[in-house]
């Protein structure tokens, strides 16, 4: 495989801008001088292949890592990772957290008076399949208080990380639920100026692909950057 | 085209999902002879520690060769011995570390070489998507002549991305401090 000269650039609107000042933590950790333009090089186009090995057999169903059953709404989480081009992403990594149902994460630092459940982790991983596909079990995390401004209050998420194949590939994002009142309240889901983009965060309820009695399945499709493509002669 | 999803902060959670023991110890700096030890704080604008940064590694050996790829950076199927990334999250104190292979140099954009370089990427809670800079390394001649480092506007700014090597080590290290604002600002890289 030959590696591309370069990857598209940044497309406006469609990621955050660093200073974001509704969410008030991006005020003093963003930077104040411009970001240098940095063509790319091996660096920037090659990557890690990481974490493979990582990948246990109950690593994709947070409802199946402890003894018991978690609290809460079963859900499958699921979708398709391409690139810019719409080529599937296969056999990359995914690494995904998340607060249990009562919106608290096992995390040492999150000390809210809610309860942790014994039976929930709320960590998981998986690789894509040949076809760029995933799937998850876990359960519908809660929404949670934080102290950005008054009565704050995160909307239901799913935090995702993926390597994909490049240094210039990797992406950090939450995904959301459809409908949630908390959305357009929430400074992190709104630093997306374009609403498109921002909407592409929200999954889809899929009642097609539920488990009957089991499980809603919600469908999330990501897309990691990727290379410039000559267009195919004809 | 389909275009690339948003990205959101890794918020102040992401530890017991990314950061798994030993991945900020790429090799053991004092069983190589290139070994070598980073170290630093990632700071804000108010110059308080940032603790709950995580810092991402991803680097060529010493042959300047990322790992996976051949010299040409072609996908290689060959084992390499060498990851080449690495993961960290500070601690209370906005410290990190990592020990690591010194990077050989590899190919630049325009032809010629880079100075040996360690791409780095830094995430946290208010940080809406990643920054992306670059350790250089201040015993490494290279390093005046770098392609890249020749296009940062201003000396200070130039110096930002060069890591010191510590005198009283006892394996070779150098410390790299993450500025997020103000005056000290790192420089930081649009990709």
């Amino acid at each position: 495989m030959i590696i591309p000269s370069r990857y598209r650039r940044e497309i406006p609107g469609t990621q955050p801008d660093l200073l974001h000042a509704p969410y008030v933590s991006t005020v003093l950790r963003s930077p104040q001088r411009p970001l240098v333009p940095l063509e790319h090089s091996l660096s920037e186009l090659t990557g890690s292949v990481y974490g493979h090995e990582l990948v246990g057999p109950n690593d994709h169903d947070l409802t199946a890592q402890h003894a018991g059953q978690p609290l809460g709404q079963r859900i499958t989480v699921y979708g398709r990772v391409q690139d810019e081009n719409g080529h599937a992403v296969p056999e990359t990594l995914i690494e995904l957290w998340q607060a249990n149902s009562a919106g608290r994460y096992i995390h040492k630092n999150d000390q809210r008076d809610v309860p942790l459940d014994p039976n929930f982790t709320g960590t998981g991983r998986t690789l894509t399949d040949k076809n760029g596909f995933y799937r998850f079990v876990t359960i519908r995390p809660g929404a949670y208080p934080w102290r950005n401004h008054y009565n704050a209050w995160r909307p239901a998420h799913i935090h995702f990380s993926l390597l994909g194949p490049s240094f210039l590939s990797r992406l950090v994002t939450q995904m959301y639920f459809p409908g949630d009142p908390l959305l357009p309240l929430d400074p992190i889901f709104n630093s997306i100026p374009d609403e498109k983009a921002r909407n592409r965060l929200i999954s889809h309820y899929t009642p097609e692909f539920d488990t009957p009695g089991q499980a809603l399945s919600y469908r999330f499709d990501i897309t990691l950057r990727g290379p410039l493509e000559t267009p195919m002669e004809v | 085209m389909p275009i690339p999803t948003s990205s959101q902060t890794v918020g102040p959670f992401f530890h017991d999902c990314l950061i798994r023991e030993g991945e900020n110890i790429l090799v053991r700096a004092s069983e190589h002879s290139q070994g070598i030890r980073i170290v630093g704080r990632v700071l804000d604008g108010a110059g308080e520690p940032v603790t709950d940064a995580l810092l991402e590694l991803w680097q060529a050996g010493p042959d300047g060769v990322y790992p996976g790829y051949d010299a040409a950076g072609n996908r290689s199927t060959a084992t390499a011995d060498f990851c080449g990334f690495g993961r960290a999250a500070t601690d209370a104190e906005g410290k990190y570390l990592f020990e690591t292979l010194k990077p050989g140099r590899v190919p630049a954009a325009e032809g010629g070489l880079q100075a040996p370089h360690i791409n780095v990427a830094v995430m946290a809670r208010g940080m809406l998507k990643r920054l992306v800079t670059r350790i250089y390394f201040d015993d490494e001649p290279a390093t005046l002549n770098d392609p890249v480092l020749a296009r940062v506007p201003g000396r200070q700014a130039r110096a930002s991305l060069i890591a010191q090597r510590q005198d009283d080590a006892t394996v070779p290290s150098y410390c790299f401090d993450v500025v997020l604002q103000g005056e000290n600002e790192t420089v930081f890289f649009d990709v």
